[in-house]
Order: C-alpha cells, then sequence, then structure tokens
C-alpha cells in the first residue's frame, strides 16, 4: 500500500536515493527549476491519464514542486526528480479524491498506479508514444480553437504561467485564463479522448499538434520572460517530441521536415549568445560553436523528406535554415537562393512575419533599397504594429543604406518595442554605433557600412 | 456518452428533404447508436422563446439570425467525441449544409435548483 503522505518510494520500495543533503538553498532552487522545466508536463500529463481531471493533475503537480521545495533542502535532491513529483503528486491526488468522498472504484484506480507506472522522463523511451504525446493530441484535438490548443499545450505540457502564456499571445492574463479554462471544459463535456489517435485519424490531426510544437521549440529558443532568453528544456522537449512523431508518421514529410527544422535552428543556439547572454547576429556569430551532428542529423532528415516532393511549409523553413547552417562564413551565404525559398514559403504561408523576412533576404541579396521597399510596403499596412523586429529590420537597412539618423530613430523605435533584455541589449548597442560622435566625422561611417552591405543581416532571418 | 447531431443546412437543403440518408440510418442503426431523431418542419414554422427580466419573448423563425437553421437531429450514444464526428461527418447532410454535435447533459442541469 501506498503511504498516505509519507515520502516517495522507487519501484523497488525503497525510498528515494538522496544524492545528498543540499546546504544550499540555491542549489536546491535550481534543481526545482530544472525539474519543472524537465518534468512539469510528464507528471501533468501522467496524472490526468490517472485522474482523467485536468484541473486536479494540474493543482497536484503544483503541490507537488511546492513539497519539493519545502523538503529536498532536507532531505537531499532525488536521484530521479520526475518519479518523485510525479509519486507526490499522485499521493496528493488520493488525499484530494478521498477529502472529496470521490468514489470508492476511483481511488482504487489511482492508487493502484504502480510506481512502476511512473515513467522515467530520463530515460529515451521512443518506442513508447508516452503520456505527453497522448497529452499532446489531445491538447491539440481540431473540435478545440486554435489558439485554446496552443494555450493549453503550454500551460499544460510545457508548465509556462498563464501569464507568460497571455504576454505571448498579446492578450490579457484573465482572458488567456479564460480561453485555457474553457478548452479544458470542453475536453471534459464533450469527452475528447485522452489518447494518441488511430492510424487512419493521424494525417489529419498532425499538422495542429505540428503548429503547436514548433510554437513549444520557438518559445524554448527565444524566451518570452525578461532575462531567461534559452529555455533550452522546451527545444530539447519540442524537437524529442518531434522525434516521436516522426518515428510514428514515417509517412509524412512535414512531420520530418519541422524536426529537421528545429535541428537546424537548435544547432546554431550556442553561437546565437555571448557569454554575458546578449544576442549575437548570425553573421557574427563564431561558427565553430555551432553543433556539426545536429546540422549533419537535421540535413539528413530534411534530404529523406524532400526526396517525397510533397514541399510543405516546415521543409522549406528547413531548407532556409539548411543554407544558413551549411554557409562557409557569413560571406559565403546564398541569399539569392534564400530569398526564393522565400517566395516559395509565402505561397503556403502569406503572413507579415514571413513577408519581413523576406525583405532581409532580398535586402542581402539585392541590396538594402530592394530590402526597404519590401518593409515600408509592411509599415504602411498598419501590421505587426507591436513586433520590435519590424523597426529592427528597418533600422539594419537604413543603416546598410547609409541613411543613419533614420535609422538610429528606428533602432530606438524597436528597443521600446522589445520584451527581453538580450534584445534590448542588442539594440542599444546598434543605436550606439549608428549615432555619430557628436564631433567625429560623419563620412567614414558611411562607407564602412556601405562595405559591410552584403555580409550583413538582420536576427530577423534568423527567427 | 449522448451527443445530439443538430442537422443544419440554408434553404437550399429544403430540396434534400425526401432524399433520404443514403443507408446512414440503417448502419447507424445497426451499430446501436441511435437513440432517437427526427426531421424538422421547415424554420419559417418555428418559435423561438427568451425570458429576460422575467418577461417572456417570443419570436417568429428560428433562434439565430444566420442562414444556417436546424433541419433534423439525430440523439446517438457512442465512446466519445471522435467517434460522434465520425459518424456525423458519415452523414450525407454533412456534405452539403452542416452537423452540430452538442454533448448531451446526465442528469438534470447543474443549475437546475
Amino acid at each position: 500500500m501506498l503511504p498516505e503522505d509519507g515520502p516517495p518510494v522507487a519501484d523497488d520500495g525503497s525510498p528515494v536515493q538522496a544524492e545528498g543533503v543540499a546546504d544550499d538553498g540555491q542549489l536546491v532552487e535550481e534543481a526545482v527549476g530544472r525539474a519543472f522545466r524537465d518534468e512539469w508536463g510528464q507528471v501533468v500529463a501522467t496524472l490526468i491519464r490517472v485522474t482523467g481531471d485536468w484541473d486536479l493533475a494540474e493543482e497536484c503537480a503544483q503541490d507537488a514542486f511546492a513539497t519539493a521545495l519545502e523538503r529536498w533542502p532536507r532531505d537531499g535532491i532525488p536521484s530521479r526528480p520526475g518519479a518523485w513529483l510525479t509519486t507526490t503528486a499522485r499521493n496528493r491526488a488520493i488525499d484530494r479524491l478521498r477529502r472529496e468522498a470521490v468514489g470508492a472504484a476511483k481511488l482504487r484506480e489511482v492508487a493502484a498506479m504502480a510506481d512502476d507506472a511512473v515513467p522515467d522522463a530520463l530515460e529515451d523511451q521512443e518506442d513508447v508514444p508516452d503520456d505527453r504525446l497522448r497529452l499532446m493530441f489531445t491538447c491539440c484535438h481540431p473540435a478545440l480553437a486554435l489558439e485554446a490548443r496552443v494555450a493549453l499545450t503550454l500551460r499544460t505540457l510545457a508548465g509556462l504561467s498563464t501569464a507568460e502564456i497571455a504576454r505571448a499571445f498579446l492578450v490579457t492574463e484573465q482572458t488567456m485564463q479564460k480561453r485555457i479554462g474553457r478548452a479544458k471544459q470542453k475536453i471534459k463535456n464533450a469527452a475528447i479522448p485522452y489518447r494518441v489517435p488511430p492510424a487512419q485519424l493521424l494525417p489529419e490531426r498532425t499538422p495542429a499538434v505540428l503548429a503547436v510544437l514548433y510554437l513549444l521549440f520557438n518559445e524554448g529558443y527565444s524566451a518570452t520572460t525578461g532575462a531567461d532568453l534559452v529555455r533550452r528544456s522546451l527545444s530539447a522537449e519540442a524537437i524529442r517530441l518531434a522525434r516521436v512523431l516522426a518515428h510514428l508518421m514515417p509517412d509524412e514529410p512535414e512531420v520530418s521536415g519541422l524536426l529537421a527544422l528545429m535541428l537546424l535552428h537548435d544547432a546554431r543556439s550556442a553561437g546565437r549568445q555571448g557569454d554575458d547572454g546578449q544576442l549575437i547576429p548570425l553573421e557574427e556569430q563564431d561558427r565553430s560553436r555551432w553543433d556539426a551532428g545536429k546540422i549533419a542529423e537535421g540535413t539528413d532528415v530534411l534530404e529523406a523528406a524532400l526526396r517525397r516532393r510533397e514541399p510543405g511549409p516546415y521543409q522549406i523553413q528547413a531548407a532556409i535554415a539548411a543554407c544558413h547552417a551549411t554557409a562557409q562564413d557569413a560571406g559565403d551565404t546564398d541569399w539569392p537562393q534564400i530569398a526564393g525559398l522565400y517566395a516559395e514559403l509565402i505561397r503556403f504561408m502569406p503572413t507579415p512575419v514571413v513577408k519581413l523576412n523576406q525583405a532581409v533576404a532580398i535586402g542581402l541579396a539585392e541590396g538594402p533599397a530592394a530590402g526597404l521597399l519590401l518593409v515600408d510596403e509592411l509599415v504602411a499596412s498598419g501590421t505587426l504594429t507591436d513586433y520590435h523586429l519590424l523597426p529592427a529590420t528597418r533600422a539594419d537597412l537604413l543603416r546598410r543604406a547609409g541613411r543613419l539618423d533614420e535609422a538610429a530613430a528606428a533602432y530606438r523605435e524597436a528597443l521600446g518595442r522589445a520584451s527581453t533584455d538580450a534584445e534590448r541589449a542588442f539594440l542599444r548597442q546598434r543605436i550606439e554605433e549608428t549615432c555619430p560622435p557628436a564631433s567625429g566625422p560623419f563620412v567614414g561611417e558611411v562607407t564602412d557600412d556601405g562595405k559591410d552591405a552584403e555580409d550583413d543581416r538582420d536576427q530577423a532571418a534568423d527567427r | 456518452m449522448k451527443y445530439l447531431l443538430m442537422i443544419c443546412g440554408d434553404e437550399s437543403a429544403a430540396e434534400h428533404a425526401n432524399d433520404g440518408c443514403g443507408g446512414w440510418s440503417e448502419e447507424m442503426e445497426q451499430r446501436g447508436v441511435v437513440r432517437g431523431g427526427a426531421g424538422l418542419a421547415p424554420a419559417t414554422d418555428a418559435t423561438t422563446v427568451r425570458v429576460r427580466d422575467q418577461e417572456l419573448l417570443l419570436t417568429d423563425g428560428p433562434f439565430a439570425e444566420t442562414k444556417e437553421v436546424v433541419g433534423g437531429f439525430v440523439l446517438i450514444e457512442c465512446a466519445d467525441l471522435d467517434e460522434a464526428i465520425e459518424i456525423a461527418a458519415k452523414h450525407p447532410a454533412a456534405g452539403y449544409g452542416t452537423i452540430e454535435i452538442r454533448p448531451v447533459l446526465d442528469g438534470p442541469p447543474p443549475d437546475a435548483h
């Protein structure tokens, strides 16, 4: 029998091994933070399967993390934090159900969840569609609105707070809370099944999952919260789930395309940030810091997908990423090819952000004037008004065209809209570089910028 | 789980009124998922009931100012929403109109008392 409120036990019934009592409170906080990023989705997904109650699952997962903060300083950090957290959350669920006098049958069902059913997130179980995949397909069910699917996945699977999700989607926290609440209600009331869909339904259910995975990856790749720029585990999580999906759906080239895209972006992440956390533009990155293994894997996965001759937005974006990842240096980048790929991408995704990226590519393939023409069209259309990369891209093109005063003004506009410290630091540096010293010569600046124009690019194309 | 399939269509759907269901009814009866249902008289014969501030408000016509109206309904009982979607998608009206799937509440509504 399981102890009602005792310490968690491992598979063999012995107490979970502690790595040693941590006397450093900060160390424990870091461990809990890491466990939160790595294990939250798994804990919630397993609890939903076992209890069938989404709110209860989330609340008990939250309690488990709070308990970890309380106990790990005293008892040490468990060797398998995921198993410890899942067991603690499960025990909490039993308490709650008991207090709420839920039927005995339900209680037995939850209690009967043996500890060996607590998955070890450290193990790579790619052959088994795990609870997270089940949760992913349920969160991405087409009977839910797209915005609700994304929000629900980020909340339940990635553990982002409602406030963070609200910020990412430019709505109020209250609106986001309602959106997530309604989605959970519908799953319950309309009996949306908690499962990976049967094979014949997978092709129609997959695109929604891909969209959400890519958002999840991007959340990890460029975090929405202040100084915490790279929440690496979210990107790793998205890649892991994409691998499972690619394994489940080998005949879906877009799944492979997404996997390739994420690998190729992720491969460059070590070169993306300086030691102080500042963003380094692609052309200034130390390419020896890029992960050659991931680049090779990404291009292999992409080539296999492209051989099926069913192009799609993820495969095209991966092809663009491959152009960057395989260029010897910034000057070697095939910008005309990239501009052509963006033109192809617009056929699938005629969005302002894609058009902005096309403008960057054309600016580098044909010169800043051609790029500015497209950016000014976007500005005139009144879209992307909250997006700092619109003025930042415009600023970059103006700078390279030698229109420094206008460039500095556009960088300042971008600074006002940037949402992370790293982005702000990058923009401040650009402003400093762009503003000519009051007494210094002005002409030299123009010449330098003209010279650098060919291998310069904005970070917008890095998205 | 019980679901109400509301068979909806615009005016042009009326010409399908006597088409039958192309074997759908027989198949679903055989599967044992049908709990009841019927076709309905045209929306022009409908009356909408609302009570606002304890005042009874009747409207001649369908409940919503949309072109599509409910033309029939089927009550089904099946495992989950995926099966309900599969059943609804097989109905011929899904090809020219729309079918709204509404979960049927078990027991008295939550705000009954």
